[in-house]
């Protein structure tokens, strides 16, 4: 029987495998925004997960949220990602370090 | 109408400096925009001070109770309230603000030529917020008044000030609220003992020696940085070498009253035992303020800044008048020190103002406020070197000008307190001539010193209006300070036996 | 008699603010008419009074005109007092002041500021009156100061010359320094008695004079001793003793008129009066009254010295003035308050006639004050001429003038004066004075001759110019020379011995010296007879015949003494340094300190140090702890980890 406890196992790995994307990552910006939405699929997993252990329907309704946002924002990422593209020709992160003080 | 006086004083030169905002700006002095703005802010100015007049006809000098009480809720959740009076110590000062800003006005009149509206505007704001600082009894109205009053100083010195405008309004900024923000904390640990924002509540909790020493420090931290005492006073000289003369005048003539108001108002009735324990270092601080400051003034090069060192030496007056309390040996004494140092706060309000508005008239004129670029200013202008030497004479303490009344009483009643106070303290008598009198000497006597001098107008009607409006003042006062004194007596023995209580 | 009083003080403050305003509106003629004729009313308004208190016998009035405030049981009040001793001096400054009104219609005829000169002096007239009618501390203080002001505004009366502008800073300053002792001693009198009004304080003197401060920790000083060397100090600066004399031949800078009014004949002479006035505290301190005496015979004697080196005209006028000051507070000190009043009474019409005599001698020169560029002017301006050697002869103390009598009374008192004990006090005293009458011949006449006999030194274009002055020149000069030469033989005897001064003055018994020696007096004709047999006459003729000597028979000599005691030259001629001291000393001093308390403490520490290092510091934190910000996101998301997970394990491990 899978348990609770193998779902969130599941979504910790998917946590920290989108972490160690944002980190170790130092190439691709659409890479980082992948992780960043693995990272809410992860919090995703722990929702439903919980509201089925739980037999509260109301985390459920949560994930929809989140996935309107997740939705969203990447659309709002991407199109950063394009003008940021369009202004430095260059999507690369080792690069991107305006926002030194 | 007479029942909301204060708040009519208060709320009438905002809303005529809201009105002139509404109205726009012409960077065009000559057109008839222009002309309205300007008669506007006279028209609201005049009426506010003429409305003061009540204040000083319907006074009861009788009594130290509060008069032209108003009082609203205002924050019911902590007890704050919309509460204003007025008192002894608090009609002179309104008198004065209410005075002295018309004259601004005047003085300011064709001389801005950028942004008039804005200008006017931030005179007639302040004008209204200091008059809300001196009449406010609400520790929280208090607080916003006296914060809200920075931000229009601000803007006047950062819009219209000299080359070094933003460094010196930013250390103008910085410096008071420093002061202030501890000011806040003091009134939040208040506002817990009592519950209360009640002045009055304030001044009649029991408070222990080690709370009312740290309430004392944060209020001298406050009061200090206005007033200004040494050793927190260089942001005065940049304030006003860079500030418009109009900003200078309210500057000197009612922004640093607020300190002297602050320690009598809010120090010696709450934490009487604090000040009580830092007297002796107050009245230190005092008389270096006056012996320092003295030479400092001596070697000034720039007259604005002379004229702001002179200030400090002056204020030195008011904070040794005030402190010198619990040094009299039993009897009378305080009394006359307190008064001594609020009758010179009016007096250097007049004084200061005048002599920064000579300073104005002839900046005007040459764009220069350094001594050396002038000589012999009375070959050229001999009504307004008449002007110069009358108020420099004033601040120079001379008798039959008011500069004279408040030292007088200081001296005397620091002698009694302790014989080196008075001896320190008369230093000012010598100190004070020499840099006033050497700078008259160089500025207004001698020969034509150069072409600029030489092209010298003498005073217009309306700069003669203005100067001889002050001059009027300051010999009044001088000549007659009994209506002054009277108005300020009983307030003053009230204060002094408050301040004569324990509180623990 | 209250509107009386009051006509007197305000009729030349009415017509001094007219001629000040107004003056361009009202004109020449106008300006003088009004002032002149305002100060002829309080003249006139002044003899009046001094007729009814003294022929009519009324009595002293002490009125108050108004209440200046009230505060913590003090009460300031503008009043009158109005006694013989006020009286007298009323009429002595509106007298005097009169003559010099008139006397300026001629002497500032061609000068632009006629106006402004009008209103000064009739200011002045006003601010003397108050001082002098004064019933209370402080409203002697504002007349003390008020006069200071009128002098400082006079002397730098032409502006635009350097050194009437310097003259004038330094005369204010100087006076500051006598102000800041003279309020000190008032506060100190307020200390004690805790009011302002002189009859209050000298109703409670005994009481002040059994107290002491402790001015230092451990050394009480008596209350009354403290008390009256204060206000001495203020006496030192107004009526230039040393070492405060130093302003008082700078302010010969001045139009002469005011030199002869104020330098000389009437606000000069305020200490002296304020010391009389004050006769009831002074006379409970021996020790004050032995500085007293000590600083004035220093004054009597070595300012006298200088006049003999001196070779302005004004100057050696000047210079006597300080000896005759000296002198008068030498009597002060000797508890001969009248002979010290009564001396400058006689002083104040012989000083004031010498220096209009040398202001007539300076506009028939065209303004030339160097003496030796005079000479022979006798035969070009007999009046001036005579009346000058009036007035010099009345300085000197020759017998029959007006300083015979005031002089020779005064020495003598101080001879009688055995209070001090023949100590030490007592024969300096006593030596400065009577050696101080040679001196005072010498100078004098020095001067004389140099100015009217001799050959006549001054240049051809100067000479051909040379013409007595006009009427309302010589006008003034003679009636000022009639009470010059008179006014001794009746009023020596009343003034001195006849009680005139009533209850004005207080005197000690045992040191009253004038009761003693008014037990003696057989009027003036018997002074007169025995004048031949005191030193003083002798010391004066010796003194004019060493004049007349050095300068009208061996002409060459007196370059030669001066090269022999070249030391004793340079001192008298760089006035004893005093100068020197002051100017490189202590106003050098003052400078450097102020320069250093600016530039090191409130530039360097405060600003630099304090304020603007608190912003640097911050600032350089700042820079250190942006070193952190790497700009990178994965950086900043690294950071919000590790943050995430020590809170994570804080929460875990430590809750």
């Amino acid at each position: 029987m899978i348990g609770l406890q193998h779902y969130l196992t599941l979504s910790a790995m998917l946590f920290v495998l989108s972490i160690a994307g944002i980190i170790i990552n130092r190439r691709n910006l659409i890479l980082l925004l992948m992780c960043i939405e693995l990272m809410l699929l992860a919090v995703n997993f722990n929702f439903i997960a919980f509201s089925r252990y739980l037999g509260d329907e109301t985390g459920q309704v949560f994930v929809f949220f989140i996935l309107t946002v997740a939705a969203a924002e990447a659309a709002i990422g991407l199109a950063i990602l394009v003008v940021l593209f369009r202004t430095r020709r260059s999507i690369n992160v080792q690069e991107l370090n305006r926002m030194k003080g | 109408m007479s029942g909301y006086l204060l708040s009519t004083l208060i709320w009438l030169p905002v809303a005529g400096g809201v009105v002139l905002l509404a109205m726009g700006d012409d960077n065009d002095p000559a057109s008839a925009r222009a002309n309205a703005m300007r008669w506007t802010a006279l028209a609201v100015s005049v009426l506010t001070f003429i409305l003061s007049i009540g204040l000083y006809t319907d006074f009861d000098t009788s009594t130290s109770a509060m008069q032209f009480v108003e009082r609203a809720p205002w924050v019911d959740a902590i007890d704050a309230s919309y509460y204003l009076g007025v008192d002894g110590l608090s009609a002179p000062l309104i008198l004065l603000t209410t005075f002295i800003t018309p004259l601004v006005v005047i003085a300011g009149w064709d001389v801005i030529k950028t942004r008039p509206a804005q200008y006017f505007a931030a005179f007639l704001i302040l004008e209204g917020l200091m008059n809300g600082v001196f009449s406010a009894l609400d520790g929280l109205l208090f607080y916003v008044f006296w914060e809200a009053m920075l931000v229009p100083m601000f803007l006047i010195i950062g819009v219209w000030g000299g080359e070094r405008r933003v460094y010196a309004t930013l250390k103008f900024f910085l410096y008071t609220f420093l002061g202030s923000v501890l000011m806040l904390v003091a009134f939040i640990y208040l506002y817990r003992v009592t519950g209360s924002f009640d002045l009055f509540g304030w001044m009649a909790a029991p408070l222990g020696l080690g709370a009312q020493k740290l309430i004392f420090i944060a209020f001298l931290l406050a009061f200090a940085v206005k007033v200004p005492m040494w050793p927190v006073h260089t942001w005065l000289p940049d304030a006003h070498v860079e500030a418009p003369t109009g900003g200078s005048v309210i500057l000197a003539a009612i922004m640093l009253k607020m300190g002297g108001y602050g320690f009598v108002r809010l120090s010696l009735p709450i934490v009487p035992d604090g000040s009580e324990y830092y007297a002796a270092m107050m009245i230190a601080l005092s008389l270096i303020a006056v012996v320092y400051i003295g030479f400092v003034a001596l070697m000034q090069k720039d007259m604005k800044k002379l004229i702001a060192y002179s200030s400090i030496a002056h204020m030195g007056f008011v904070t040794l008048g005030f402190f010198i309390v619990w040094h009299m040996a039993g009897g009378s004494g305080a009394v006359l020190g307190i008064q001594g140092g609020m009758v010179q706060m009016v007096s250097h309000g007049l004084i200061s103002g005048a002599m920064f508005l000579c300073v104005g008239v002839l900046y005007d004129r040459v764009h220069s406020r350094q001594i050396a670029d002038y000589g012999g200013v009375a070959n050229t202008m001999p009504v307004f070197a008449a002007f110069m030497v009358l108020f420099s004479m004033a601040n120079a303490g001379l008798p039959g000008t008011s500069g004279f009344v408040g030292e007088f009483m200081v001296i005397i009643a620091s002698f009694k307190a302790n014989p080196w106070f008075a001896f320190f303290a008369a230093t000012t008598l010598v100190l004070g001539a020499a840099y006033t009198l050497w700078m008259v000497k160089r500025v207004v006597y001698g020969e034509v010193a150069n072409d600029n001098v030489a092209a010298l107008q003498d005073l217009n009607r309306r700069e003669f209006i203005v100067l001889g409006i002050l001059a009027f003042a300051v010999l009044l006062v001088g000549l007659w300070p009994a209506p002054l004194v009277d108005m300020m007596n009983v307030t003053i023995e009230h204060l002094v036996e408050q301040a004569g209580q324990t509180k623990f | 008699m209250y509107s009386y009083y009051l006509a007197i003080v305000l009729a030349p403050l009415f017509a001094a603010i007219v001629a000040g305003l107004f003056g361009q509106r009202i004109g020449r003629k106008g300006a003088h008419s009004i002032t002149i004729g305002a100060v002829g009313l309080s003249c006139l308004l002044s003899f009046y009074v001094l007729y009814r208190m003294y022929w009519g016998g009324a009595e002293a009035e002490n009125i108050s005109v108004y209440t200046w405030a009230v505060t913590d049981g003090l009460r300031m009040e503008i009043g009158f007092l109005v006694d013989r001793l006020t009286v007298l001096m009323m009429a002595v400054v509106t007298f005097v002041s009169l003559m010099v009104h008139v006397y300026t219609i001629g002497y500032m005829h061609d000068d632009p500021g006629y106006q402004r000169f009008f209103s000064y002096i009739s200011l002045f007239t006003f601010s003397m009156l108050m001082l002098v009618m004064s019933n209370n501390f402080l409203q002697l203080f504002f007349g003390w100061e008020a006069v200071g002001l009128v002098s400082y505004l006079l002397i730098g009366f032409w502006y635009k010359r350097e050194t009437a502008i310097f003259a004038n800073l330094k005369a204010f300053l100087v006076n500051r320094v006598g102000d800041f002792g003279f309020i000190l001693g008032i506060a100190a009198i307020v200390m004690f008695t805790g009011s302002l009004d002189y009859a209050t304080v000298f109703g409670q003197a005994d009481d002040i004079a059994a107290q002491s401060v402790a001015v230092f920790p451990g050394t009480p000083w008596n209350a009354m001793t403290l008390i009256c060397i204060l206000l001495f100090i203020g006496a030192m600066g107004k009526s230039a003793q040393a070492p405060l004399h130093v302003w008082l031949p700078d302010s010969m800078e001045g139009p002469t008129p005011i030199s002869a009014l104020i330098h000389a004949a009437t606000m000069v002479t305020a200490g002296i009066f304020m010391v009389a006035r004050m006769s009831p505290l002074y006379e409970l301190s021996t020790t004050a009254l032995a500085v007293v005496i000590v600083i004035g015979a220093i004054t009597a004697f070595f300012m006298g010295l200088l006049g003999i080196v001196q070779n302005d005209i004004k100057r050696v006028v000047a210079y006597s003035t300080l000896s005759q000051l000296g002198y008068m507070t030498v009597a002060l000190g000797a508890s001969a308050y009248g002979a010290a009043i009564f001396h400058l009474m006689t002083h104040a019409f012989f000083k004031a006639l010498l220096f209009l005599a040398a202001g007539s001698v300076i506009i028939a020169m065209h303004h030339e004050q160097d003496i030796r560029k005079m000479g022979g002017i006798r035969k070009y301006m007999p009046i001036t001429y005579w009346t000058s050697l009036v007035g010099s002869l009345a300085l000197i103390g020759f017998p029959g003038t007006a300083g015979f009598f005031s002089k020779d009374l005064l020495i003598e008192a101080v001879r009688e004066s055995h209070w001090q004990g023949a100590g030490a006090v007592y024969w300096i005293a006593y030596l400065s004075v009577l050696l101080g009458v040679f001196v005072t011949a010498l100078y004098s006449f020095r001067m004389f001759f140099l100015v009217f006999h001799g050959e006549e030194r001054m240049d051809k274009e100067t000479r051909s110019h040379l013409h007595e002055s006009p009427s309302v020149v010589t006008v003034p000069l003679v009636m000022l020379a009639i009470p010059s030469l008179v006014i001794g033989w009746f009023t020596v005897g009343p003034v001195l011995f006849g009680g005139f001064f009533g209850d004005a003055i207080v005197v000690d018994h045992g040191r009253d010296v004038l009761a003693h020696m008014g037990e003696h007096w057989h009027g003036p004709m018997a002074l007169l007879a025995h004048a031949w047999q005191t030193p003083v006459f002798w010391l004066a003729m010796a003194g004019l015949a060493t004049a007349a000597f050095l300068y009208l028979l061996r002409p060459d000599l007196p370059a030669k003494i001066r090269a022999r005691f070249e030391g004793l030259y340079n001192l008298l001629d760089r006035k004893y340094y005093f100068d020197d001291l002051y100017i490189k000393g202590f106003a050098a001093w003052g400078r450097n300190i102020g320069t250093a308390l600016w530039k090191r403490g409130d530039q360097f520490l405060i600003d630099g140090v304090l304020v603007n290092g608190t912003a640097n510091s911050v600032g350089k934190l700042a820079g250190v702890m942006r070193q952190l910000q790497s700009g990178y996101l994965y950086t900043y998301a690294f950071a919000m980890i590790i943050g995430l997970t020590m809170f994570l394990g804080w929460l875990i491990w430590f809750r």
